[in-house]
């Protein structure tokens, strides 16, 4: 199984096929990519849909570079990674460190249960508002947004995670005599790795709802901000780029943990 | 001989929201020092019970037992449970990693413990590579690491298929005979328990009691699990113990 062994003919036709069959699926994904702003320029040229409320891709790329070379596109972006990663990485420490909380205490599971199953259905960003009241019209309330949206939702699914660990794996550190410390970091956490980065997963698109909403209301850089002062003044180039944008930064970092995830989950294949 | 274990009177009860359940009521008996006992009874019968509490998992409800001091215990549970993030090697010491015994000394054992056995070429393979009997060795080296004056093995072959089971029950037996160690098994498998062990402990249904005790006596040169199925005698006590389970398809 893992040696170097003589490949039948029939094999090799079958990886032939299966490598042309995956080659078949990305071109047909990125020619409709292509189409996609090809029919929308072309549209907008003919005046078939108004330039003015829809954009043009050829508009939005001169946007991008007036705003490139002015320096400002970078920092409207730096800062609302900046606040989303911020976000999420809290919301995955700080919900991961509350379930280990509530693991260890069952009594104060038991007590907070219907708070958080509350908690977990309220649309948080409708507690921005009283964030920014709170916190003031700055950058923390946008980052406390963001960690809010994340927070609850993490909480849940790595406790979950925890109290579906296989009971009889941690009676075998207790056979050894083993504390309940020992239990947590020799089985729970490392056993609920799959289930904290999955829940980083999530908090990914979280997090940039928070940031978007929080910016909305707050900010005076970040494509949130970009995106509601743009549709104040009609600038629809300034909209429809930074969604493009939010939507290209959203799929990078997702792809950085699945990165993080084939690192760290080698003995899951 | 002195005796490694002993109970005296043990019942245990669980306790739930929807009533208590008398798992053991009022059983009594001993080990001896480098003895291996069988305990048989029906499914569901408290077995398991009797082991973590000797493992210091539960209390007993009523009675006492008493272990020879200073005992080091070791516990194998039904599937072996290897922990699927660690290589063979750091698998086979998490026991001793638990009990802050990680000597230079030790490691060395595990290591050869692990070539003893056969699995000196996996050391650094994970769990998933090995197949089943292996990794049910690996789990019994696991026991074995920290060095355990008394065994207490919870049906270790059941998650097995049948020539599986053969096998690694032959093979652990041997191993366990080979390094002197008191073991108390516990099984709901009679030929198994025949061919393992130096005296049977038959027990009855839920709440468990003390039903009977056989001593097993075989002619054999060498007392290996699979040779002792052999054994003329091997029958007799086979149909004694069947009939004495009293198993009832209803």
């Amino acid at each position: 199984m893992y040696h170097k062994e003589y490949i039948s003919q029939k094999q090799l036709e079958y990886l032939k096929k299966m490598k042309k069959r995956k080659c078949l699926v990305r071109s047909t994904q990125v020619l409709i990519l292509i189409v996609f702003f090809v029919i929308w320029e072309i549209s907008a040229q003919q005046n078939i849909i108004d330039p003015f409320l829809f954009s043009q891709p050829s508009r939005m790329i001169s946007a991008m570079t007036d705003m490139a070379t002015s320096g400002i596109l970078f920092k409207h972006i730096g800062i609302t990674l900046y606040e989303t990663v911020l976000g999420f990485l809290l919301g995955t420490i700080f919900g991961t460190l509350i379930a280990i909380l509530l693991w260890w205490n069952d009594f104060i599971s038991d007590v907070t249960e219907p708070y958080l199953v509350v908690l977990n259905s309220l649309p948080k960003t409708a507690l921005a508002p009283i964030i920014i009241v709170w916190l003031g019209n700055n950058m923390t309330s946008i980052i406390a947004t963001a960690l809010m949206t994340s927070i609850v939702v993490t909480i849940m699914t790595v406790l979950n995670g925890f109290l579906h660990i296989d009971s009889d794996k941690i009676k075998l550190i207790q056979t050894f005599g083993g504390t309940k410390k020992q239990v947590l970091t020799k089985v729970i956490l490392p056993a609920s790795v799959p289930t904290i980065i999955s829940a980083l997963k999530i908090n990914v698109g979280l997090s940039f709802v928070g940031v978007i909403v929080g910016e909305f209301l707050v900010a005076q850089y970040g494509l949130g901000y970009l995106i509601v002062y743009g549709s104040q003044i009609f600038k629809l180039d300034w909209v429809m780029l930074s969604v493009i944008l939010l939507a290209i930064m959203a799929a990078i970092m997702y792809q950085l943990i699945v990165l993080l995830e084939k690192k760290f989950l080698k003995w899951r294949l | 001989m002195s005796s490694m274990v002993e109970l005296k009177n043990i019942s245990i009860h669980y306790h739930s929201i929807s009533g208590e359940t008398k798992a053991v009521s009022d059983l009594s008996f001993s080990v001896e020092q480098g003895e291996f006992v069988c305990i048989v009874g029906p499914s569901g019968c408290g077995k398991s019970s009797i082991l973590s509490m000797l493992a210091g998992l539960i209390k007993p409800s009523e009675g006492s037992f008493y272990i020879h001091s200073k005992t080091n215990i070791g516990y194998m549970l039904q599937k072996d449970y290897l922990l699927e993030w660690r290589n063979i090697h750091s698998n086979a010491c998490l026991g001793l990693e638990i009990q802050n015994k990680l000597t230079t000394e030790n490691i060395k054992r595990v290591d050869e413990l692990l070539e003893l056995y056969g699995l000196g070429d996996f050391k650094y393979h994970m769990p998933s590579q090995l197949s089943g009997g292996m990794r049910q060795r690996v789990a019994l080296i696991r026991t074995l690491a920290i060095q355990p004056d008394v065994l207490l093995l919870d049906e270790p072959f059941s998650a097995l298929d049948y020539q599986t089971r053969l096998y690694v029950s032959d093979e652990i037996g041997t191993i366990i005979r080979k390094e002197k160690k008191t073991a108390i098994l516990v099984s709901h498998d009679i030929s198994e328990a025949i061919s393992l062990s130096d005296r049977v402990i038959v027990l009855s249904h839920r709440p468990a009691t003390l039903k009977s005790i056989y001593n097993i006596d075989l002619t054999l040169e060498e007392r290996t699990p699979m040779k002792a199925r052999e054994a003329p005698e091997f029958k007799d006590y086979f149909n004694k113990i069947w009939k004495e389970l009293d198993v009832h398809v209803s």
